[in-house]
């Protein structure tokens, strides 16, 4: 396993992605944008991005290569939501396999991009199921805020980091009112003085780049080059007495309150989303998103006016607890018919590692169309909830997420029908790569499939 | 019984004082101990004389009938066939063209109801994890029947009969208890009559992590083991002085309701419902068994069954599996999604389980990956039809129940599903399920969803779930 593995990366490392047109023709074409699937469509790819893709017609390069996937499906690769996947490799008493564990003094400024393991062999599993990108938050530990999330692609390679600090995540549910000693009142209080902090931070600091003569300390000052970077924490960035977060936290909520990093909240109650919409008032550039959110259908309506994406837990049914009382499997699909932009996540669903579990959520979504008194969603909506709409979210959705062209070429060649369990991705792009399906799942499987005894011990077969 | 006990001391003490010659008074006869005190109270509800035709039936025994028949009155399955078998005289009849009818899902691995929904600490009764061996609490009288995971379960899964087991913290959990899914006030009307107990047993890293933190025995894998064996060993002891009584007479052994389940497990009549993860664990159970004399009837959990398939054929044990959980710990690292298949393939009995409130809402599902994993495989004899052995047979077969439920047989219980689809899709659902011949759900009637008394008076109530 290892050694194939790194066999491939080595692949990939000395061929960069080659210049090669990549027709995928005959199949099922599902664009990821909420339209409905297109039989006998083609996808075209070049230079990792997608060139064009749906019913189309044109002329290819006499180079190209010609993939048949007459009888297969084709679609964007899943985005997972929201998810934990490369956080760790196994969830409990595995000491170094984790790094969902968060009870250092940091909170806000945690950066998940310095957690992602490429290797881990949940990305491996999930690369061969498909899932080629996906939202990684931080978990919250001792405070409400659980740092800053990236987007990430599952690839056979070490880059795995599409976006680094693309958002902040916090709890400010059930969750929340626990980190922040026990109540919801708490979290809220503990919230505000944070973007308190974040803003005296903001004020007192010297510009982060000046024109013309630097000053003295110009070593000190880290170059800034991604705007959702903030690094004001030089010595110039003085702070009041009355501070609660380490000076790296506030800086690190700087972007959140200036509408320069995504806000994602963790809430499921009606009434902590209501509490959420209600921080624009207070805070007017945050740009939020609500996570999980199983109540939202009773509140759909100030959510969708408030134009908050909310990235849900597609069929929650269960009060499972006192902030989900009233959930139902149609939850989705009534925020949806009430105008919400909603897409799935999987937050505290098995979020480090079965995000493969998004295609089946869809497809249940898809099967509520035909029960009475639910609300179901299309096939083409249900695919754009774990492709293009999770992207749209954050505000990615020009760059993954979909066939427009343009759009990085993740691409998956399915056996069948996506939103149906029983299929399986046959062949999975990522960046226009194509990208290794075994797993150590895989290799075990052909160790162990025949337990007949042999000349040497089952150890010996690899 | 007391009086009756009075009566034979006095008896014997007058035998005694008439000057028999005897060295030894002769021993009072034993008294059997109640064995079901807490007997099952279910009564099944009415239902009509049902006729569905034109349905695809998957019998649960491997067999599909397309153009199906299923005829079901009194509670019980009352014929099956395809389109000729003629319908009783005042009969419903249900048009099943397009529908898939099925045996109900029986989930032999349920927390419901002890770990039931909202999932808050005083609602947590799963596992007494104050020692690793408490062969002696019941899971039944932890279960809360308003839960309003069983009315999730039945509507969108299809489960008809479920198994509520204690957790897994102890080497020794406690007794299961197998339920009809049929909403009662209390546990007793729940309670699915003439099913054996089952005794909670685990292995691994459970057991070791809950007690090593706490410097208690077992802190190791060796530590279950031995832990475990001393634990036979004296039920076995236990075991002898009670057949002595039961044979001889005289006084009555002090009673131990730890001894009382063990000694059920080695007279056959408790079943062995062991959580084991890893092969070379499950080979150790099977050894421990095999030292004190009992069977065991499943190993849940078996992620790594695949690994000694073969073992397990031999030793007639169920492996009881998900489709594709893993990594969630280290000894269900080293999952596979043909676990299933490759189980069944070997000759061995392969049950799909839930251990969730969710996924026990999509057994069905998952049995649809699982096979579809299989047939991808190359594992041969693969169909939906013998996948459904998974979901009804080898469940009912591991619960000791196959001769009341799990198939489509004239005779059996009248637990049935009509899917308003093929049930291995994602796009289908129960559209109506019986329990007993009762009709206990149908999607398209608001009246026929059960509402658990939590749920009454809160948002949500009644609606679709």
């Amino acid at each position: 396993m290892i050694r194939r593995l790194f066999a491939a990366l080595l692949v990939t490392a000395a061929a960069p992605i080659a210049a090669q047109t990549i027709a995928i023709t005959g199949g099922t074409v599902a664009l990821g944008d909420g339209s409905e699937p297109i039989p006998n469509g083609m996808v075209v790819i070049r230079d990792g991005k997608v060139i064009a893709a749906g019913n189309i017609r044109m002329k290819l390069p006499a180079d190209t290569q010609v993939i048949d996937a007459t009888g297969k499906w084709v679609t964007p690769g899943i985005v997972a939501g929201f998810s934990r996947l490369g956080l760790a490799d196994v969830d409990l008493s595995a000491e170094g396999a984790d790094d969902t564990t968060a009870n250092g003094p940091f909170n806000a400024s945690v950066d998940a991009s310095t957690e992602i393991n490429p290797l881990d062999t949940t990305i491996a599993v999930n690369r061969a199921d498909g899932v080629t990108r996906a939202l990684v938050a931080p978990q919250a530990g001792k405070s409400i805020f659980g740092g800053q999330g990236a987007v990430i692609d599952t690839g056979a390679d070490m880059d795995a980091i599409t976006a680094a600090r693309k958002f902040q995540f916090v709890e400010l549910g059930q969750t929340g009112a626990d980190k922040a000693g026990g109540s919801r009142g708490s979290a809220h209080v503990f919230f505000q003085n944070a973007l308190r902090e974040a803003s005296e931070l903001r004020r007192f600091a010297a510009p982060i780049t000046s024109a013309g003569a630097e000053p003295p300390d110009a070593r000190d000052r880290p170059i800034v080059r991604n705007p959702n970077e903030s690094r004001e924490y030089g010595p110039d960035a003085r702070r009041s007495q009355d501070v609660l977060l380490t000076r790296f936290d506030a800086a690190a909520l700087v972007p959140v309150l200036q509408g320069r990093q995504y806000l994602l909240v963790h809430a499921e109650r009606a009434s902590d989303i209501l509490q959420v919409l209600a921080l624009k008032r207070q805070f007017p550039a945050l740009k939020l998103v609500i996570v999980g959110g199983t109540e939202g259908w009773t509140v759909a309506d100030q959510i969708a006016r408030a134009g908050v994406p909310v990235i849900a837990s597609a069929v929650n049914d269960l009060p499972a607890t006192f902030e989900q009382i009233a959930a139902t499997q149609s939850n989705v699909g009534r925020m949806r018919a009430a105008g919400v932009n909603v897409s799935i996540g999987m937050i505290d669903d098995n979020d480090t590692r079965s995000l493969f579990m998004e295609r089946q959520y869809a497809g249940n979504l898809v099967a509520l169309q035909r029960i009475p008194g639910a609300t179901g969603v299309s096939w083409g909506e249900a695919l754009a909830m774990i492709t293009s709409k999770p992207a749209d979210a954050i505000g990615m959705g020009g760059v993954i997420g979909s066939l427009a062209p343009g759009r990085r070429a993740d691409v998956v060649i399915w056996s069948g029908d996506p939103l149906e369990g029983s299929s399986a991705a046959e062949q999975v792009f990522i960046d226009g790569v194509k990208q290794p399906l075994q797993t150590h799942q895989t290799r075990l499987m052909e160790r162990y499939r025949d337990l007949q005894r042999r000349n040497l011990p089952e150890a010996y077969r690899h | 019984m007391v009086s009756n006990r009075g009566f034979l001391a006095a008896t014997a003490a007058a035998l005694f004082i008439s000057g028999c010659a005897t060295t030894e008074p002769p021993k009072a006869p034993p008294i059997h101990i109640n064995e079901d005190p807490y007997p099952s109270t279910y009564v099944r509800y009415p239902g009509a004389l049902t006729v569905i035709r034109h349905a695809t039936v998957f019998t649960g025994d491997g067999q599909q009938i397309n153009d199906g028949t299923v005829i079901f009155g009194n509670g019980v399955i009352q014929a099956i066939g395809g389109p000729q078998v003629p319908s009783p005289a005042g009969a419903v009849e249900i048009d099943g063209t397009g529908k898939f009818v099925t045996p109900g899902i029986i989930d032999v691995h349920s927390h419901l109801g002890d770990y039931p929904s909202p999932g808050v600490t005083g609602n947590s009764d799963g596992n007494e994890a104050t020692d690793p061996v408490h062969p002696d609490v019941w899971a039944e009288h932890s279960v809360w029947p308003q839960d309003p995971g069983f009315s999730r379960a039945l509507m969108n899964g299809g489960i008809t009969t479920l198994e509520i087991l204690p957790g897994s913290a102890n080497l020794f959990g406690g007794r299961s208890v197998v339920l009809k899914n049929v909403p009662a006030r209390t546990v007793q009307g729940m309670k699915f009559p003439g099913a054996p107990y089952g005794l909670k047993m685990a292995c691994g890293e459970n057991p070791k992590r809950v007690y090593g933190s706490h410097d208690h025995m077992p802190q190791t894998r060796m530590g279950n083991i031995a832990l475990a064996r001393e634990t036979w060993a004296k039920a076995v002891a236990y075991k002898k002085k009670w057949d002595d009584y039961y044979a001889k007479g005289g006084d009555m052994p002090e009673r131990d309701l730890s001894m009382d389940t063990l000694k059920g497990v080695l007279e056959g009549k408790i079943l062995v419902q062991n959580h084991c993860y890893r092969a070379d664990e499950m080979a150790n159970m099977i050894d421990m068994s095999k030292e004190f004399g009992y069977h065991v009837t499943a190993f849940h959990h078996a992620v790594e069954a695949y690994k000694i398939a073969d073992l397990l054929r031999e030793n007639d044990i169920c492996a009881v599996m998900w489709a594709d959980w893993y990594g969630f710990k280290m000894e269900a690292y080293d999952a596979i999604k043909e676990n299933i298949p490759l189980v069944h393939n070997a000759g061995a009995c392969a049950i799909v389980h839930s251990d969730d409130p969710n996924y026990i809402q999509r057994l069905n599902q998952e049995a649809a990956k699982a096979l579809a994993d299989g047939i991808r495989a190359g594992i041969p004899n693969l169909s939906e039809a013998v996948a459904w052995e998974w979901l009804s047979r080898n469940p009912a077969k591991a619960l000791g129940i196959l001769d009341k439920t799990g198939t489509l047989s004239p005779g059996k219980a009248a637990d049935v599903v009509m899917w308003n689809g093929d049930p291995f899709s994602d796009y289908s659902r129960p559209q109506m399920v019986w329990i007993d011949g009762a009709e206990m759900y149908d999607m398209n009637d608001p009246k026929k969803r059960p509402v658990s008394d939590f749920e009454l008076g809160q948002p949500g109530e009644g609606d679709v779930k």
